[in-house]
């Protein structure tokens, strides 16, 4: 079974590809030690910003969506007879 | 003289020859006419080139412009990629609206004088109606009347707020305006119904996913990118625009993530990305603007080649729902490649061609200190990872197994990936090419290491966000309700509410006419018939009876 199995989509190679990923997430954090960017309004300067905003704003944005999809979402043959 | 020839007639007139020509002859007319509008595009110099008499007016059909020359360029290098894409799979009406489309579209980008420019903004709204057409499905039919209804709406604006402004300033000259009458306004309105702006944002997914799966590659790229153009031109720095954009953003990623269906979604892309280009045109710097135009060119590239890789999944499976689709890398690995390329594009991944556009609408917000409009942008672009850069490709190529297992789309369309995926890179790693066509000289570099950094970590802890949130994204089979909603369900249950009131009214309006009517009939019958009152026959003697006493009458009040 394995064998007939695409590499990408066997277990243990998603295990290594997660921690793979976690490994860059962390490098990608760890220039902020050095790296002093210019901040243009104080909070864009604070350590690793860029990596909590883009979490913080994705999890807002998947919150919004899953929300307004209780108000607006309708079975998908909703327009089947115009 | 070559130079006073326009090119986007070119490629219109040109477009009439494609069904003359047969086999290898139509290939080469097709595929070589965008090639040659290009060559005559870069002959045009600036400033006003061919002026023609009407009516009191003078045209200005031919205006050569930076900022003209730049969307005109990526109009035809579009034309090309899109007419290889469909070259063998679409219908000879379709390859030859398309062309028309691209023709009109270039022509509006000359367009010195505002009569000219409408009557192209038109003709694009006829030509690419007639691409919608061809997909020769009765969705599309429908999707297209509704497109073009929105459209026409859009026109009527556009045309009442030329005129207004003819006759405020005698002049049709088409210059940077402001927004400071009615007739100015309506001009902007209607530039902003083709852009997609809100309310009428919905025309975009309505209407775009319906046609073929070459022919919304072309939708694509043309209808709301010119009237980027046109803002540019005509409305930078209208405070305003900032507003617009960034509702078009969030309501684009918003939408996108709650919808299933592949080209919907990108679609809905199509708004978000228009968005970052409105809000630009509202901040009005040069770097603002010079961002604006660089990222419509690479968004018309990135955006076809997103379209292209769907439209490939849907041409070798007949399939468009993410829920229907998944783990087709393992038979379509161009396809997927391609598509991931676009999608990183869009999310201005470094060393794709959105990472240079992109940043630098950011950065003139950052320069004029607009902090809010800076962290919706930032925030923006994590959005955009999420929804176009993660989710299409995941739910199309991975997730799950859909045990299908097509090929690889037929040459041509692989070969027009090809070439935009290449575009997409190559912009992005060598982004002087285009710096150096912009409309204002760039003093931007977008490869620092910062720049580089904190575009890395915004986008891959987007990523991160994405893959914990999963159990949240779930494609559902659902539409969403949309402002489309109005003209569809509201406005049809509004005229059927009037339908049964009418016919309510009718009925009883007919049963109080004909009951006073017969009430009539029968007073009259009562009457007149044969033995009625004033319809007997009456004997002499009585009629004796009654002149003598009329005439007693007469002689007694003669007296009084």
């Amino acid at each position: 079974m394995d064998k007939k199995q695409h590499w990408l989509v066997r277990p243990h190679n998603i295990k290594r590809l997660w921690i793979a990923f976690i490994v860059i997430l962390v490098l990608m954090v760890i220039p902020g030690l050095f790296l002093r960017p210019h901040a243009y309004f104080g909070l864009d300067g604070s350590f690793g910003f860029f990596a909590w905003y883009g979490f913080a704003a994705c999890a807002a944005i998947v919150i919004i969506a899953r929300l307004l999809g209780f108000f607006l979402k309708r079975g998908d043959t909703y327009y089947h007879n115009d | 003289m070559i130079s006073a020839l326009p090119p986007g007639l070119v490629l219109v007139f040109g477009a009439l020859l494609i069904p003359a020509a047969r086999g290898h002859a139509r290939a080469a007319l097709v595929l070589g006419l965008p090639v040659l509008t290009l060559f005559l595009i870069w002959q045009v110099p600036d400033g006003v080139v061919l002026s023609l008499p009407f009516l009191d007016y003078q045209l200005e059909p031919v205006r050569g412009s930076a900022l003209g020359r730049l969307f005109a360029t990526v109009f035809a290098i579009m034309a090309f990629a899109g007419n290889l894409f469909a070259l063998r799979q679409a219908r000879l009406t379709e390859l030859v609206a398309a062309s028309i489309y691209a023709g009109t579209a270039i022509s509006v980008t000359f367009a010195g004088d505002l009569i000219t420019l409408f009557v192209f903004w038109e003709l694009m709204a006829l030509s690419s109606a007639l691409v919608l057409w061809t997909a020769g499905t009765h969705k599309s039919y429908r999707a297209s009347m509704r497109y073009l209804v929105i459209h026409l709406l859009g026109g009527v604006l556009l045309m009442i707020g030329i005129a207004g402004h003819i006759s405020e300033t005698g002049s049709v000259a088409f210059e940077a305006m402001q927004p400071d009458s009615l007739a100015r306004w309506l001009i902007l309105i209607g530039f902003l119904v083709n852009v997609g702006a809100p309310p009428l944002s919905a025309w975009i997914p309505d209407a775009y996913p319906e046609a073929s799966p070459g022919g919304t590659v072309f939708l694509s790229a043309f209808t709301t990118k010119v009237a980027v153009y046109t803002l540019l031109q005509g409305f930078a720095g209208v405070g305003v625009l900032v507003v617009a954009g960034v509702f078009m953003i969030f309501y684009g990623i918003i939408y996108a993530l709650m919808e299933n269906d592949m080209r919907r979604i990108l679609a809905y892309s199509i708004v978000s990305q228009a968005g970052f280009m409105v809000a630009g045109v509202g901040l009005g710097t040069a770097m603002a603007l010079n961002g604006v135009a660089a990222h419509a060119f690479v968004s018309v590239i990135y955006t076809a080649l997103l379209f292209m890789s769907a439209g490939s999944v849907l041409h070798m499976t007949g399939k468009r729902k993410c829920t229907d689709l998944g783990g087709l890398f393992q038979s379509m690995p161009v396809t997927t490649i391609c598509g991931i390329i676009g999608a990183l594009s869009i999310s201005s991944f470094p060393f794709t061609s959105g990472f240079i556009s992109k940043t630098m609408i950011s950065q003139a917000a950052a320069n004029e200190h607009l902090a809010a409009l800076w962290f919706l942008l930032a925030a923006a672009g994590a959005g955009t990872f999420l929804y176009a850069g993660i989710k299409f490709p995941w739910f199309v190529f991975f997730h799950r197994d859909s045990g299908l297992r097509p090929s690889d789309p037929p040459r041509n369309m692989r070969l027009a990936m090809y070439l935009f995926a290449f575009l997409s890179i190559g912009l992005g790693v060598y982004p002087q090419l285009l710096y150096a066509i912009l409309p204002y000289p760039v003093d931007y570099d977008p490869y620092t290491i910062t720049h580089v950094v904190s575009k890395l970590q915004l986008l891959l802890f987007a990523g991160l966000a994405f893959f914990v949130l999963l159990p949240q994204m779930k494609c559902t089979l659902t539409i969403s309700l949309d402002f489309d909603w109005f003209y569809r369900r509201a406005g049809s249950r509004i005229a059927a509410t009037i339908t049964d009131w009418a016919g309510n009214m009718q009925a009883s309006l007919e049963a109080v006419l004909r009951a006073r009517l017969n009430r009539l009939i029968n007073g009259l019958s009562r009457h007149y018939r044969p033995q009625g009152i004033l319809a007997r026959g009456w004997p002499t003697g009585s009629m004796v009876l009654w002149v003598a006493v009329l005439l007693g009458v007469y002689l007694v009040v003669y007296y009084l």
